[in-house]
């Protein structure tokens, strides 16, 4: 093992992706440590993607420096994508090819010997809830199914930095719930997790530490409970109008609360203490047709931060 | 994954060291398991039909005619010239709707790239690959040949490297344009003024003799014609020190300036 213990496993400084005139990624810091999991957030465009394609060495540095396992990916692409499993945004399965052959021609990009392989892949299997498929073509299965497959496949190498790039996008409830289950398991078993996702319920429970990204910057870096005492109140209260736009209805309430935020269908008031302000808001006499008081969660904070909502 | 597993891998990790390019080539090899069937029939069907309607029926009436073509009976001409025809196609077609697959439908040279190859392995392994196919066609269209009595020297067994010569003297310039594409009209472009064209006027059929002068030259300059002269010279057995030298060289020549050429457009097109 190259990289000492106490050293990060991926540490980046300045990095910085162009696309011709376009900027990517603009400029980032980060460390990861060995044995976290570390996630980063932000809509479609702000720069994750590229920001992972580069960890796994699968695209260059535009500027700035960034080492993975100790190593520079310039010059040690080949070993450090020895070192780390890839699941990338889109599925790269072959579909003609049945499941387990998926698993077994993988296997042979590493290397390893075939009765590893093949071990290693019945595990794998079993580990995703794909044994009864492993004779099936890919074609038919499921988009969670195939998922899974993927996460097994980059599990072959027995990576010690496993990459996923929103790897639960698409997928419905029950099959999301599967893969986030995986990948709570394999943190148990000290593999280093970098992911992304629009999910911020399933990142807050997953990720020790999170970056929101936001036009290509880091606007916030920090553990979930962190970022939410930092940007958020503890609670809040969401108020839905009838007919009146959240927007119209903001001047009314001024002073009643730290921060409002008034989406297309509904007002939230950042407060400590939902209840005592939904009290409030009775007593000024004003009308709506719902209230709700919740706690803060990393949608708040995401909100709070780039000004928009993360799933459009 | 589990303890075992993972420990059962760190043992073995480095025991078998496999060049990286050939890891590519066994994925095409695996891929190639599930239709091998039809493909090498297809391979041993397509000279006994050729050699059988053209060669004998078609040459028949052609000996009767005219004596002889270039020397020998119209079969003993005609099937050196399919064999490198044939390699021809069988390695543009490998370089074409395969490397455009492999980037846009099953996406496997990205799947390949997530894992210690490189764009040059790619690119090696899959060229190797299509060399493979090459070597499995001819050799299947060599004995072909034989059983129709058309072999008629030792040396007729160079004729095999000489085909795949010529057919990847096709397959890696083809490769190179693949990778440039978006969709496959190209490739309908490639067929009908580039593979066609040269299937019929190089030399397979009839020699370039029979062309105007003008026909002549530029029948010259492309590598069928070459292909064709250099499988011909050694199946029977009439080896020209320097012209096959030349023949060989620019073959070489030109699956060598593929390669230099295609390994830029993978790396456009791969790397970002």
């Amino acid at each position: 093992m190259n990289a000492r213990h106490d050293e990060p496993l991926v540490s980046a400084r300045g990095l910085t992706k162009h696309f011709g005139s376009a900027v990517a990624v603009d400029g980032v810091d980060f460390e990861i440590a060995r044995g976290e999991a570390y996630g980063f957030l932000g809509p479609n465009g702000a720069g994750k993607t590229s920001t992972m394609r580069m960890i796994a060495c699968m695209s260059p540095l535009s500027g700035g420096s960034l080492s993975v396992l100790g190593l520079d990916p310039a010059s040690h692409g080949p070993e450090i994508r020895s070192r780390i499993g890839l699941v990338p945004q889109e599925d790269t399965l072959d579909l003609e090819l049945t499941v387990l052959d998926n698993l077994l021609i993988y296997g042979r990009y590493f290397d390893l010997p075939r009765k590893v392989i093949r071990e290693r892949a019945e595990k794998l299997l079993e580990f995703t809830q794909l044994t009864d498929r492993a004779r099936d073509k890919v074609e038919p299965l499921s988009g969670g199914m195939k998922r899974r497959l993927t996460i097994a496949r980059s599990l072959v190498s027995d990576p010690e930095l496993l990459i996923l790039d929103e790897p639960t996008t698409g997928l419905d409830p029950q099959a999301r719930h599967l893969v986030w289950d995986r990948l709570y398991r394999l943190k148990q078993q000290g593999v280093t997790l970098i992911v992304t996702t629009h999910y911020m319920d399933e990142a807050e429970q997953l990720c020790d530490r999170l970056a929101v990204m936001d036009r290509g910057r880091f606007a916030a870096e920090g553990s979930p409970r962190d970022l939410i005492s930092r940007y958020a109140t503890r609670e809040v209260l969401e108020l839905r109008f009838g007919d009146d736009e959240p927007a119209d209805v903001v001047g009314q309430l001024d002073g009643l609360v730290e921060r409002t935020e008034a989406l297309p269908d509904r007002l939230l008031l950042y407060t400590d203490d939902g209840d005592e302000t939904l009290a409030q808001v009775h007593r000024l006499g004003m009308a709506h047709e719902s209230a709700l008081v919740r706690r803060s969660t990393l949608e708040d904070v995401f909100l709070h931060l780039t000004g928009r909502t993360l799933v459009d | 994954m589990t303890a075992e597993a993972i420990e059962v891998g760190r043992e073995d990790r480095r025991h078998t060291a496999t060049p990286r390019w050939l890891r590519s080539t066994a994925y095409w090899a695996y891929q190639y398991k599930r239709t091998w069937r039809g493909s090498l029939t297809t391979s041993f069907l397509y000279p006994v039909l050729y050699l059988a309607a053209i060669g004998l029926a078609l040459g028949s009436l052609i000996d009767k005619h005219v004596g002889s073509v270039g020397g020998v009976h119209y079969l003993d001409f005609l099937a050196p010239g399919m064999l490198a025809a044939t390699a021809m196609q069988v390695g543009g077609n490998e370089a074409m709707y395969p490397v455009m697959g492999a980037i846009k439908w099953l996406r496997t040279y990205f799947a390949m790239l997530a894992t210690p190859l490189t764009v040059l392995d790619v690119l090696l392994g899959h060229l190797t690959w299509i060399a493979l196919r090459l070597s499995m066609v001819s050799a299947i269209y060599l004995a072909v040949m034989a059983v129709f009595g058309t072999v008629h020297s030792l040396l007729a067994i160079m004729a095999l490297p000489a085909a795949v010569l010529t057919g990847l003297a096709f397959s890696a310039p083809i490769a190179a344009f693949a990778a440039t594409q978006t969709n496959d009209t190209g490739f309908s472009l490639i067929y009908r003024l580039g593979m066609i064209p040269l299937f019929l006027f190089s030399g397979t059929f009839f020699p370039i003799s029979q062309l105007p002068g003008w026909l002549q030259v530029i029948a010259r300059f492309t590598p069928l014609y070459h292909g064709v002269a250099l499988c011909r010279g050694l199946v029977l057995d009439r080896l020209q020190l320097w012209p096959d030298l030349a023949h060989g060289a620019y073959l070489l020549a030109l699956a060598v300036l593929g390669i230099g050429i295609a390994l830029r457009t993978y790396r456009r097109r791969l790397i970002t």
